[in-house]
């Protein structure tokens, strides 16, 4: 269901970004850009007291006219942000939780491979199936 | 005919071409129009060729028989020496070079060269230009593009670039003669794989590819050498799609049983890195090629090629049940020169479990791709049902690992179990069963070999919402025995869980739920970390959760201890309800009232006194036995208030005679005192047993129920102090009981005798100073008696 999905290295810059359709994927790339602030806004507020773990999924970051932008992060302070359409009122909070959940696992398959780099592009084709599989839903 | 004896490499060689020239695929007979390309191909006069036919038999024949090429090709090779054809000549002459056949025949050929050529042609031409003159040994892809390039270079002129052309050609007579040495049949088998994967077209192909083929095989010998020798795997895709023909061909090569000699010296390379690698990767790939049985499947490993695998797996880990980290097997893999992009698919295709580490299947599986893929087979999207690991630990091996790529993460808890075995079947709809199953197992933890952050987040949420239910359905995997080292690590600590939380609550299982995750996505992360330093993924924070749990836990066998050890004793709680003294200490706050009401003057002694008086009262109520004590009690408590009187008023001598007579009075006082006193002060008594002494009356009841216990009645009459005395001493013996049962009841009693032992240092220091106080009445009270007598007398 999601239109655009990105993967963000714990520096901020991106690690994998794809999007349904290519017209459109300067602008996803500016949103998914943009909405790092509110991820470090929400990352910084929930960090205070020790012990206290912070919850991955950030819910949503914010809502536009056309799509609703979404994030989680890692302990790793790696981000996932998936942007969805608005008009697909269907997903619930729990769905884009399991898509998370889904990339979260996927990217630890990917840090596993120990031809990967860490904070290099991923260039999995196992994610690249389940990125594809969570994206092609949307159309 | 005379019979022919051929050696070994001859014999494969032969072969080899005795199927490749079989286009009517009878295995018996060699086509007559194949065979004479092949012979024209050997570049002789064609007098020598029809010589040879002749002599062969195959004229008469009509065709070639497989005997009658074999002898052709000798022929052939003896004519190519230079040495005159003759049958005799045929076993006679000893290492013989096998017999060459050189490409460019005909244009049909270098047609049909050009045609697969073209795929080829962007690496060729790139191979070509960078190939240059000295083909440098190892570049196998440069060698075989010289042959194809020749061939083409009558038909398409501008295919190749003339210089590489004629280089090629100044080279092409010498590759040949070097490889020739080496069994040709070792590189067909290698495409018999291959043929899968290109089908049909092969008839096309083949006479395209045959000359191509031919010469194919000699380089890819030369290949191999290097390659053996230099233990470089230089990729060598392109020429695949000209093995095709091989394919075919291989059905009937015997297969070659040792390559010894494939390897010689014409390592032309030292052999930097691999060394030890290279005889046994030639042998290895040879084998490969040779072995890559079965038309059924091509991704099939042999056991040959296992053992080799195997044996490579050794050399990392000697264990052969264990793993192999992720940086090692990088290392390993990297050897073999293949992209990192392929490296990295060839591990997500063979890490089947992903934990960053590979067993022995797996291994196997990454090193047969890496097999196949430097002999130019792609990477398949999925790992084949061959290769795929076999389940090893759990009794999951059942299930047939899927790759499922949504590692359910409401099933998580079942599906982390088999480290083996990655793929459960999504367990979304398992999971409401589990819910209701098992409720009275204990709570167990999933031990997920993939136990992300976020799995573990998920499963606490849910394990939030639905309480213990989730800890279940995992506590019968978790029963289950697993191999898995992040299991073995986390049973331990689930196990010490489990009975814990047996009896706990929702609560305390979900604490333990957590704490379970914890020591196990650590573990994982453990065990993630030390192969690989680059996991990101970190696992969760570390809390010193079991300790609180394990603290828990243990409180809770301490509790179960102590109520265990309890349980039989009596003792312990006299042990416990031990000190007898220590209540005196408090009474004489609260006798010193009755007393006081008694009589007016109230001072320490009467308070010490009343000490007295108050510890028996307080036995009273519990104990008959004691009731006689206070019988002496209230006598000394009452003869001291009367003494003391006595003692103010001694001057006065009505005084004294009540001091006389105060004995006797004394004696009626104090019974009568006893049962006024009594009745006050069991009444105080149980007041102050009802006040804040209730609890030390509690244990000195017990401790004189012990008391009774250990001694008879004929004790009632012992005063007060030797009876707490005694009563101190009383419980003691129990306190032997105790020790054997409880060290901390033994220390507790230590305490309390040490009190006891305290009071009772003072009580007889009281006691010691009535007592002077007493004999000095006494002897006052005779002076004075002394003094009155003789006014008696008058």
């Amino acid at each position: 269901m999601a239109v655009c999905i990105a993967v963000i290295a714990k520096e901020n810059y991106p690690l994998y970004i794809r999007s349904v359709s290519p017209q459109n994927e300067l602008k996803f790339h500016y949103t998914v850009h943009t909405s790092l602030d509110v991820v470090e806004e929400k990352i910084s507020a929930v960090g205070k007291s020790l012990g206290d773990q912070r919850e991955f999924y950030l819910g949503l970051l914010y809502p536009t006219e056309d799509y609703k932008v979404y994030g989680y992060v890692t302990n790793s302070k790696v981000k996932f942000v998936i942007v969805v359409d608005s008009a697909n009122t269907s997903l619930r909070d729990n769905e884009i939780r399991s898509m998370f959940r889904k990339l979260h696992n996927s990217f630890t398959d990917v840090m596993c491979n120990p031809f990967h780099t860490p904070g290099s592009p991923i260039q999995s084709k196992a994610f690249d199936e389940i990125v594809s599989g969570m994206m092609s839903q949307s159309a | 005919m005379e019979s022919l004896t051929l050696s070994d490499v001859e014999q494969k060689y032969y072969s080899d071409l005795f199927v490749y020239c079989d286009t009517d695929n009878t295995k018996k007979v060699a086509s007559y129009g194949r065979v004479l390309d092949l012979f024209r191909a050997a570049q002789l006069p064609s007098e020598v060729v029809i010589q040879i036919t002749e002599l062969c038999g195959a004229t008469r024949l009509g065709h070639f028989g497989r005997s009658q090429f074999y002898i052709a090709l000798k022929l052939i090779a003896i004519a190519q020496s230079g040495l005159p054809l003759r049958v005799e000549s045929l076993n006679s002459v000893k290492d013989l070079p096998l017999p060459r056949f050189v490409v460019g025949k005909n244009e049909a050929e270098t047609r049909h060269v050009a045609l697969y050529q073209d795929p080829d042609s962007q690496g060729l031409y790139p191979a070509s230009a960078a190939a240059l003159i000295p083909r440098p040994p190892g570049r196998g892809h440069q060698n075989k593009k010289v042959p194809t390039s020749a061939s083409a270079h009558p038909v398409h002129e501008a295919v190749q670039p003339t210089a590489p052309s004629i280089e090629t050609q100044q080279a092409e007579p010498t590759s040949p003669v070097v490889s020739p040495h080496q069994s040709p049949p070792t590189s067909p088998p290698s495409w018999r794989k291959h043929k899968r994967q290109h089908s049909g077209g092969n008839a096309d192909r083949q006479p395209v590819v045959a000359p191509a083929g031919v010469v194919w095989t000699q380089f890819r010998e030369k290949q191999t050498a290097p390659v053996a020798g230099d233990g470089l795997w230089a990729s060598q895709s392109p020429p695949l799609p000209g093995q095709e023909s091989w394919v075919s061909f291989t059905a009937d090569t015997p297969p070659s049983s040792t390559v010894p000699g494939a390897h010689p010296s014409s390592v032309q390379e030292s052999t930097t890195i691999r060394t030890p690698m290279g005889p046994a990767a030639t042998s290895t790939t040879n084998e490969i090629q040779r072995q890559s049985s079965g038309y059924d499947d091509p991704w099939k490993i042999t056991d040959e090629q296992r053992q080799y695998y195997i044996n490579q797996f050794k050399t990392i880990q000697p264990d052969l049940t264990g793993f192999i980290p992720g940086s090692a097997a990088k290392e390993f893999f990297t050897k073999s020169k293949l992209p990192i992009l392929e490296l990295s698919h060839i591990w997500e295709l063979s890490d089947f479990d992903k934990d960053g580490a590979l067993t022995l299947d797996e291994f196997c599986a990454a090193f047969h791709l890496v097999v196949a893929r430097k002999n130019g087979y792609d990477l398949p999207e999925k790992l084949p049902e061959s290769l795929m690991p076999k389940l090893i630990d759990l009794d999951d091996s059942a299930e047939v690992p899927e790759s499922t790529p949504d590692v359910g993460f409401s099933g998580s808890p079942t599906e982390v179990t088999p480290n083996k075995s990655p793929s459960m079947p999504s367990l979304t709809q398992a999971w409401p069963e589990m819910n209701q199953s098992n409720e009275d197992t204990a709570i167990v933890h999933p031990v997920p070999i993939r136990m992300t952050p976020s799995k573990i987040h998920m499963q606490e949420m849910e394990l939030k919402r639905t309480g213990s239910d989730h800890n279940h359905p995992t506590s019968p995997i978790l029963a289950k025995p697993e191999v898995s080292e992040e299991v073995k690590l986390s049973v331990p600590a689930t196990m010490k869980f489990v009975p814990a939380n047996a009896a706990g609550d929702g609560y305390s299982s979900s604490d333990s739920f957590t704490s379970d995750q914890e020591p196990v996505e650590r573990q994982r992360s453990q065990s993630g970390a030390s192969p690989e330093a680059l996991k990101v993924v970190a696992p969760p924070p570390p809390p010193p959760r079991p300790h609180p749990s394990h603290s828990r836990s243990s409180s809770l066998d301490m509790n179960r201890n102590f109520a265990a050890a309890s349980a039989p004793g009596q003792p312990q709680p006299a042990a416990i309800a031990f000190p007898p003294a220590v209540p005196p200490r408090p009474l004489p706050t609260q006798s010193s009232v009755p007393h006081t009401g008694q009589r007016a003057e109230a001072d320490g002694a009467t308070g010490a006194g009343a000490a007295l008086t108050t510890t028996s009262p307080q036995q009273i109520p519990q104990q008959p036995n004691f009731a006689d004590f206070s019988h002496f009690q209230a006598f000394a408590a009452s003869e001291q208030p009367s003494s003391l009187p006595e003692v103010d008023k001694h001057s006065d001598p009505g005084q004294g005679d009540k001091s006389s007579e105060g004995a006797g009075p004394l004696r009626t006082v104090k019974s009568d005192g006893q049962a006024d006193e009594r009745t006050p002060i069991t009444v105080n008594s149980t007041k102050g047993s009802s006040g804040p002494l209730a609890p030390p009356p509690k244990p000195i009841r017990r401790r004189l129920k012990s008391e009774d216990e250990l001694r008879p009645e004929d004790e009632q009459h012992v005063p007060q102090k030797p009876n707490i005395i005694a009563a101190a001493l009383a419980a003691q013996p129990s306190i032997p009981r105790s020790v054997g049962k409880d060290k901390k009841a033994i220390q507790a009693s230590i305490r309390r005798n040490k009190e006891t032992n305290t009071v009772l240092a003072r009580l007889n220091s009281e006691l010691q100073q009535q007592l002077k106080d007493l004999l000095e009445e006494r002897i006052s009270l005779e002076v004075q008696l002394e003094q009155l007598r003789p006014f008696s007398h008058l």
